[in-house]
């Protein structure tokens, strides 16, 4: 049976480096290149036409740009407005990633830890400067939970700095394992359709195709969640709270 | 959304003891010469993505959507001052009419008026002219009767003459019988 993991592994298509460091072109970096092309496209070529009354791909497109503009209008407010190209860079970037992903023998790089970590960090620094930015020494009263006794306030606020501290993990760590999972789990099915042969062969294959389909659905959810999540967090460094 | 991520976990568990002997090799997301290429590609892709989707894709998008609501704007707001409009001529219109009806029965009161002038005016006439006719006719009846009590004296003075004859037999004076009858006649009005 074929090894579940190997899906993940980094294959470079041509080295490049950089001095001691390392930029190779992978197979990472072709799905990433290939999500940023098909993003573009999608979007650009489905507004070429820039009708009043859309057609498929124009409502498809215009319903990706008002879900997210609706996203960030409900969860930031209209400050939030200045963030949205980044906001839907994110779930696109996310989304289209994840969907390819799904295609057989893609590359996910979302199930990739370190990717995922490196856009919750970007996000997470981002936003703690967003917040000093607006707010500056007031924004450490964040840390600081109304209506408490000040003496609770050495328990409370270490945990508090430590609940912030932990979101990027949090953050990167959801996406990040439920694609590997995902990913994981159809590669074990499927890799027991052929050696169960033709009588019991059947029952991974049809697991392999329900997982299928609930992996759509996990694409489109995490994709969700890590961008609601940062509009949230960008909300509590707008208005603090 | 949390049991739903539980539930990718226990998934995950169960797939990595299905891999078993894979795991020895350690998984490939946590081999660390693979960061390096993997960040900076993952920087390159996204920058490019942000600057593509925020200089050019966005604002093509959010124009159209724009002009789609300005266009329906505009229509509501054509469609108020259409309304406002019609509102207007209705208004006009029943102002013309009302008028139109007043003018018209300020123009048949005063025919009426005129013929009930004129109606009144024929009645006065006639009413004088036949005024001045009985006036004629008593008159001519006055004169006539005057008359007929003028003959009636000498006639009664005759009468009175020939009876005094007959009965006396002897002739009468005609100024005594004149005088008799006059007498009779101032008694008798």
């Amino acid at each position: 049976m074929a090894n579940p993991l190997a899906q993940f592994e980094i294959k470079p298509i041509a080295e490049i480096q950089i001095g001691d460091f390392d930029a190779s072109f992978t197979n990472s970096s072709a799905f990433m290149v290939l999500t940023v092309a098909a993003v573009t496209l999608f979007l650009v070529l489905s507004m070429r036409r820039r009708a009043i009354v859309p057609g498929r791909w124009q409502s498809m497109a215009e319903l990706s740009y008002e879900f997210v503009a609706n996203m960030v209008r409900d969860n930031v407010g209209n400050e939030g407005r200045r963030y949205f190209p980044f906001i839907f860079s994110l779930f696109m970037f996310i989304l289209f990633g994840n969907l390819i992903g799904l295609i057989p023998y893609a590359f996910t790089f979302t199930s990739h830890i370190i990717v995922t970590f490196a856009m919750a960090i970007v996000v997470f620094l981002g936003v703690t400067v967003i917040g000093f930015l607006r707010h500056g020494v007031h924004f450490l009263g964040f840390f600081v939970p109304k209506g408490v006794h000040p003496v609770m306030w050495i328990l409370l606020i270490p945990i508090e700095v430590l609940s912030y501290l932990s979101r990027p993990v949090s953050l990167s760590i959801r996406l990040f394992a439920n694609m590997m999972a995902g990913h994981t789990m159809l590669k074990v099915f499927a890799g027991f359709i052929i050696p169960l042969g033709i009588l019991g062969g059947w029952a991974p294959l049809a697991m392999a195709v329900a997982l299928s389909g609930f992996e759509f659905l996990v694409a489109f959810l995490q994709a969700y969640v890590f961008t609601v999540l940062a509009c949230l967090y960008l909300n509590d460094a707008v208005h603090l709270h | 959304m949390r049991t739903l991520s539980r539930g990718s976990l226990i998934g995950l568990t169960l797939a990595v003891t299905a891999a078993g002997p894979a795991l020895a090799a350690g998984l490939p997301q946590l081999d660390p010469n693979t960061f390096s290429p993997q960040l900076v590609w993952l920087a390159i892709a996204f920058v490019a993505l942000y600057l593509i989707m925020a200089k050019v894709a966005l604002p093509k998008v959010g124009e159209v959507l724009d002009e789609r609501q300005r266009r329906i704007e505009d229509s509501l707001e054509r469609a108020t001052e259409l309304e406002a409009e019609a509102r207007a001529v209705a208004e006009a219109y029943e102002a013309s009419l009302a008028e139109a009806r007043s003018r018209a029965q300020d123009a048949i009161k005063a025919v009426r008026d005129a013929a009930a002038g004129e109606a009144a005016q024929r009645q006065a006439d006639l009413g004088e002219k036949l005024a001045a006719d009985v006036q004629a006719a008593e008159s001519r009846i006055a004169g006539q009767r005057d008359e007929a009590f003028a003959g009636l004296r000498d006639m009664a003075v005759e009468v009175a003459r020939e009876a005094a004859a007959k009965l006396v037999g002897q002739e009468a004076d005609a100024a005594a019988a004149g005088r008799a009858v006059d007498a009779v006649l101032e008694e008798r009005g």
